[in-house]
């Protein structure tokens, strides 16, 4: 017993002991917080399909960043920050449809295999792995300054959304109301487009460009489930995503065959389906139970 | 973009002597056929999901083909294959699946989103546990046109034509449920099962244009030539017409394109499609306030707001 104890003390030492391990978690604790917050938002402003746009965007301007010889994260960031503020820029005006956005974030999607093979034919440094890294992540190909950088990044955004929360939620909830009191709910709504886009590049740095929008929605949609209250909500969806991340990279280093953006979104998609499922058949037990049916109706 | 030790093509002007190139090896030969197929039931089928607002099913369906596609790689049958299964099995999952209704639109989306990136992630599995094959998932997501075997296009031809031969029976009613659902329903006409047909062939035409486009691009093959086309005429019959006619033209440039070019077709294909969006956006500008004075004693018709406010 105590052997066995002392083999899985062992292994832990050993497994956060690996330098590369550290730097996935220092970043990826970070990043899953800003992801979950971030996520609460999104869900909370139904602009989840904002966060899968820019996950196309994000491949693209890294992969543009790469082809012409620039730091990836650079393209990235500028990428993801710019169509965010540009899609702000954008929402007063109604919601595009969907055969336009799809459209241009398709064509967008094609120019970033574009610079893909620019990237991979003419740069002799070039390896064929840097288009699949940048669609599925390498958390734990990070050095030890882009993981500090990453999770600096990610505390910046948490403050920032910290400092809007109040008036974000207002306007999240009821934006006409919210104008009347005299809260900015345009700039909030910008200001918002802007963090997303860098949170969106952040994700994918630990997720990946493609794997971005689960770990952004499934944490905030399971905490949407579980609380009606916000700061609890927002509380719960940081911490879930953090949970889900340290599974995941727990679950990869053990099972190397299973690569750790798989691992994360795994983890992820199983706790929101779990939590659904609960909620469900809490609900409808208390549905059909006439003690509660306040409650009932509130759902 | 092109096979070991085959001389590298370049242009030489002379419209004649490039085309007769272009036919040169067997491979590309194949990839024109599978090309034509598959702009014509994308194209097709494309049409009525425009219609019909559907186009992120189009979406969700082919991104989950790409698991699809890299299992089957992975167990060594082709991914063409995979694509069929995976895509069809997910049309009929959408179908089945009550419609999450009550909790709201905004929780609808986050499970969407979640899942999409689940099936992608599984994808990413499979193609980490097939070493070696890094290359092969860029041509996954971003199409390809090399190695399309004899065999292949034969069984595309076949699923093509088993989708038109579908679309035949069912356009019309279709067209009827998808204008208009609630008078369809009260003429008898059976909406909800035209809907899950609908679907399923939808995860035919979406498996048929991972092939060419990869799982990411299918909008190029499946949204962009019907939305073109629905901008520049309503009528059903020439705009369904000139949707296969866009979708052929598109799919035959690109693959022209990433023959004579080192970039890939998805970029190509994505491309084109994309230039003659955004030219009838101008063109149907341009209709729109030619006719204008005309129009403005009408401005009740359904039609026109819709493409005044754009």
């Amino acid at each position: 017993m105590t052997a066995e104890l002392l083999a899985i003390q062992g292994g832990l030492v050993g497994m956060f002991g690996q330098p590369f391990m550290q730097n996935a978690l220092v970043a990826g604790t970070c990043i899953a917080a800003a992801s979950g917050l971030v996520g609460y938002f999104l869900v909370l402003r139904s602009q989840v399909f904002t966060a899968d746009a820019l996950s196309h965007v994000a491949f693209t301007g890294a992969l543009a960043a790469l082809a012409f010889g620039i730091d990836l994260r650079l393209g990235l960031f500028v990428a993801t920050v710019g169509v965010g503020l540009f899609m702000g820029t954008l929402e007063p005006r109604g919601r595009a449809d969907d055969v336009v956005v799809g459209s241009v974030f398709a064509w967008v999607l094609g120019l970033g295999a574009l610079f893909l093979t620019i990237y991979s034919t003419s740069r002799s440094t070039g390896n064929g792995t840097a288009g699949v890294n940048v669609l599925f992540g390498s958390i734990f190909g990070l050095s030890r300054s882009q993981a500090w950088t990453a999770a600096a990044v990610a505390v910046g955004i948490v403050v920032v959304v910290g400092i809007v929360a109040r008036p974000l939620l207002f306007s999240s909830i009821d934006a006409d109301v919210a104008d009347a009191r005299g809260v900015p709910v345009r700039l909030i709504g910008f200001i918002f487009l802007g963090v997303v886009g860098a949170c969106a590049a952040e994700a994918t740095q630990a997720v990946g460009a493609l794997l971005l929008l689960g770990l952004l929605a499934a944490p905030a949609g399971a905490a949407h489930r579980l609380t009606g209250r916000p700061v609890v909500a927002m509380v719960l969806a940081s911490a879930l995503a953090i949970g889900e991340l340290w599974a995941g990279l727990v679950l990869s280093y053990w099972v190397p065959s299973m690569p750790p953006s798989f691992a994360i979104l795994a983890v992820a998609t199983a706790v929101f389906l779990g939590v659904l499922i609960v909620t469900q058949v809490r609900g409808r037990a208390q549905a059909e139970s006439p003690v509660v049916p306040v409650e009932a109706a509130r759902r | 973009m092109l096979v070991a030790g085959a001389a590298s093509p370049s242009l030489t002007g002379n419209l004649v002597e490039d085309v007769r190139q272009l036919f040169v090896y067997p491979f590309m030969v194949n990839a024109f056929r599978a090309g034509t197929i598959v702009a014509v039931l994308a194209g097709v089928i494309g049409w009525f999901m425009v219609l019909r607002k559907q186009s992120f099913a189009g979406h969700t369906l082919a991104v989950v083909g790409f698991p699809g596609a890299a299992g089957a790689t992975l167990l060594g049958i082709g991914a063409l294959y995979g694509y069929f299964t995976f895509c069809v099995a997910a049309a009929v999952g959408i179908a089945l699946l009550p419609s999450a209704r009550g909790r709201g639109f905004s929780e609808e989306n986050a499970i969407t989103g979640t899942i999409g990136a689940f099936f992608l992630a599984c994808g990413f599995l499979f193609i980490s546990l097939y070493k070696g094959f890094l290359d092969g998932v860029n041509s996954l997501l971003f199409g390809s046109f090399l190695g399309i075997t004899n065999q292949q296009v034969v069984v595309l031809a076949v699923v093509a034509a088993v989708g038109l031969g579908a679309m035949a029976l069912m356009g019309r009613p279709l067209l009827f449920a998808s204008i208009d659902a609630d008078v369809a329903q009260a003429r008898s006409v059976p909406v909800r099962a035209l809907g899950v047909a609908f679907l399923i062939l939808l995860g035919l035409a979406a498996a048929e244009a991972s092939q060419i486009t990869g799982s990411l691009l299918v909008f190029a093959l499946l949204v962009m030539p019907p939305a073109t086309a629905q901008r520049l005429t309503t009528r059903p019959a020439s705009s369904l017409a000139l949707t296969v006619g866009i979708g052929l033209l598109v799919t035959w440039l690109g693959l022209a394109a990433a023959y004579y070019s080192p970039y890939p077709i998805g970029f190509w294909v994505t491309t084109f499609a994309f230039a003659a969006y955004l030219l009838s956006h101008l063109a149907g500008a341009g209709l729109v306030r030619r006719r204008a004075p005309v129009v403005a004693p009408s401005v009740g018709r359904a039609d026109v707001p819709s493409r005044v406010d754009r």
